[in-house]
């Protein structure tokens, strides 16, 4: 019985737990795992997808680093990030407020209205916007005509068509946001806003010093959430305009997406994977120190 | 403004200008969210020959579903909506099988290899799909799936986010359950099927939604393995559309329309299981 015991506990609880993470195991070493460490290593070869890989050395980096190309893409992600990520954080803040708060009347049909785009996918939205800013079809273009203005060249100008990918994911960003913002919203104590209405704080000072501190550590995982999402858009813009005019604003998914498979360079692609991934992480481990300090 | 949640005004003085001022922001908010879609489904009503003829309308003039019925047939979107259905059904069943059963592991096993794999899953959120796209494309292949539905279920059954909405639940059920039911001489695997996860129902149902609509929205990974168009996915489909010399509209919107039915409806059953989600563990896929 004694010898009998720990053998069973042993079996108990390496063999149940072991076979529960049995999928994710393999699945994580099958599709992430392996993957990455290829990748690492394809990314030093230049590597066309058949064949032998032949060794290059730091050879796609250095190319990397000495291609306008890749830097265009890179800034047009950069901006398409800075525009997109406060515009989301001020939008879903917005619309959470306002279906949390008391004052606003007709909450539930809003609450649908808003959580629409997410039901969305990014390939529709974008068609969705493409029909509403088409040059010489769009609503938004015969408006401004019929009140007297001239066609606005919302796909043939690069920082115009820029601007509409911008709302337009910044549009399809909100829902998620929005359900974590109120999620943490209703988590804030009453009790503050009660102790703060007897000091005479007003509604603007009580958002500001109350409701702002509670939710920071949501606002943290949306504008982290925000920022890793748009340096990976893809599917938007490529529904609303390609990437265009021409290449103007291809972003660095495009660019590896370009590269790899239409132009077989997997070697080359893989390495652009790698800078991308090391941009991610840096911004993250970033957010990740401010937020620190900002706690301390 | 009335910007403060869940504020007890005390005076009735401020109140009525107030919601005044918040109704109208929502409402301003509503059409800002709600025209683009609503401009686009009546656009779908509209005959070809009516989309583009100045002035524009807002109902269509003569409703026709022509749109519909020819993206429908000519244009291959039923058979785009069976791949999508197959493959987001697929792989949401699997994920919450997969989730359920690595988050109940995560909760209530302490092993230090069970810790250091709840790492291992979490750094996965730093290597999406779109970082690591070629080598995970030349893995496929050299499994064999490429081209197939399966390439795009497989890889996606592992995901963070389910995997620890399950931890973070099955975390709240007392321990004193599991103890008592291994009292009883319950297996392991059957405290899990007979006791957890039944209770884990609400869990279940809310990552089915989202796992769904990640899959029914997926637009790179299928792209990449997916090579004939028998086997595109209704996303996919609906791009080659817009990506064409002459941009077909009216089956352009009639195929995009088809495209958001059935995560609408589901939304619309379900919508208590997104709305509550529990995803505050911030993390999305």
């Amino acid at each position: 019985m004694r010898r009998l015991w720990p053998q069973r506990r042993l079996n108990r609880y390496t063999a149940a737990p072991l076979a529960l993470i049995s999928i994710n195991l393999l699945l994580l070493i099958t599709f992430f795992v392996w993957p990455a460490v290829t990748g690492l290593l394809y990314s030093f070869t230049s590597y066309t997808g058949i064949g032998t890989a032949p060794y290059v050395g730091l050879d796609n980096y250095q190319r990397l680093l000495q291609d306008d190309a890749f830097y265009a893409a890179l800034v047009r992600t950069l901006v398409f990030t800075a525009g997109v990520v406060p515009l989301t954080l001020f939008l879903s803040l917005s619309t959470a407020v306002l279906l949390v708060t008391n004052y606003s009347k007709g909450k539930s049909v809003a609450r649908v209205i808003f959580f629409l785009p997410w039901l969305i996918s990014p390939i529709i939205a974008g068609v969705i916007w493409r029909w509403m800013f088409g040059e010489n079809f769009g609503l938004v273009n015969y408006l401004i005509t019929s009140l007297g203005g001239s066609e606005v060249p919302w796909q043939s100008n690069a920082n115009l068509s820029m601007l509409v990918v911008i709302v337009a994911a910044a549009w399809g960003g909100t829902a998620f946001n929005m359900l974590l913002f109120v999620a943490a919203l209703k988590n804030v104590p009453t009790a503050y806003y009660e102790a703060a209405s007897l000091d005479g704080a007003g509604g603007w000072a009580k958002f500001r010093h109350i409701t702002l501190p509670a939710i920071a550590p949501t606002t943290f995982i949306v504008v982290l959430l925000s920022v890793l999402g748009s340096m990976k858009e893809y599917a938007l813009i490529q529904a609303i305009n390609g990437g265009g005019p021409g290449t103007a604003n291809n972003l660095v998914v495009q660019y590896i997406y370009t590269k790899g498979f239409q132009r077989a360079q997997i070697g080359y692609a893989s390495a652009a994977s790698f800078v991308l991934m090391l941009i991610l992480m840096v911004i993250a481990l970033i957010q990740l120190a401010l937020n620190r300090r900002k706690d301390s | 403004m009335a910007a403060t949640a869940n504020s007890t005004a005390t005076s009735a003085t401020g109140e009525l200008p107030k919601k005044i001022w918040a109704t109208a922001l929502m409402w301003l908010l509503v059409a800002v969210y709600g025209v683009p879609v609503l401009w686009f489904l009546l656009s779908a009503f509209k005959p070809a020959g009516e989309l583009f003829s100045y002035p524009l309308t807002i109902f269509p003039k003569h409703p026709t579903i022509k749109g519909f019925t020819q993206a429908w047939t000519s244009f291959d979107v039923a058979h785009y909506f069976v791949n999508t259905l197959i493959v987001a059904v697929s792989a949401t069943a699997l994920t919450i099988v997969a989730s359920a059963a690595c988050g109940y592991a995560l909760a209530k096993y302490t092993n230090w290899w069970i810790k250091g794999f709840a790492i291992c899953i979490l750094a996965t959120t730093m290597l999406p799909g779109e970082v690591i796209l070629a080598p995970l494309f030349l893995v496929v292949r050299d499994l064999g799936l490429y081209n197939s539905l399966a390439a795009v279920v497989v890889p996606s059954v592992i995901t963070a986010t389910g995997t620890f909405m399950f931890r973070q639940f099955f975390l709240t059920v007392p321990n004193d359950l599991l103890e008592a039911a291994r009292i009883d001489g319950a297996s392991e695997l059957q405290t899990l099927f007979r006791i957890m996860l039944p209770l884990s129902r609400p869990i279940m149902l809310t990552l089915a939604i989202f796992s769904f609509q990640w899959r029914w929205n997926d637009y790179i990974w299928p792209l990449v393995v997916l090579n004939e168009p028998s086997k595109y996915t209704l996303q996919i489909g609906v791009a080659t559309i817009v990506g064409a010399e002459n941009v077909n509209w009216s089956v352009l919107l009639g195929a995009s329309v088809l495209s958001m039915i059935p995560l609408v409806a589901l939304y619309l059953v379900f919508q208590k299981y997104v709305m509550s989600a529990d995803i505050g563990a911030g993390l999305k896929d």
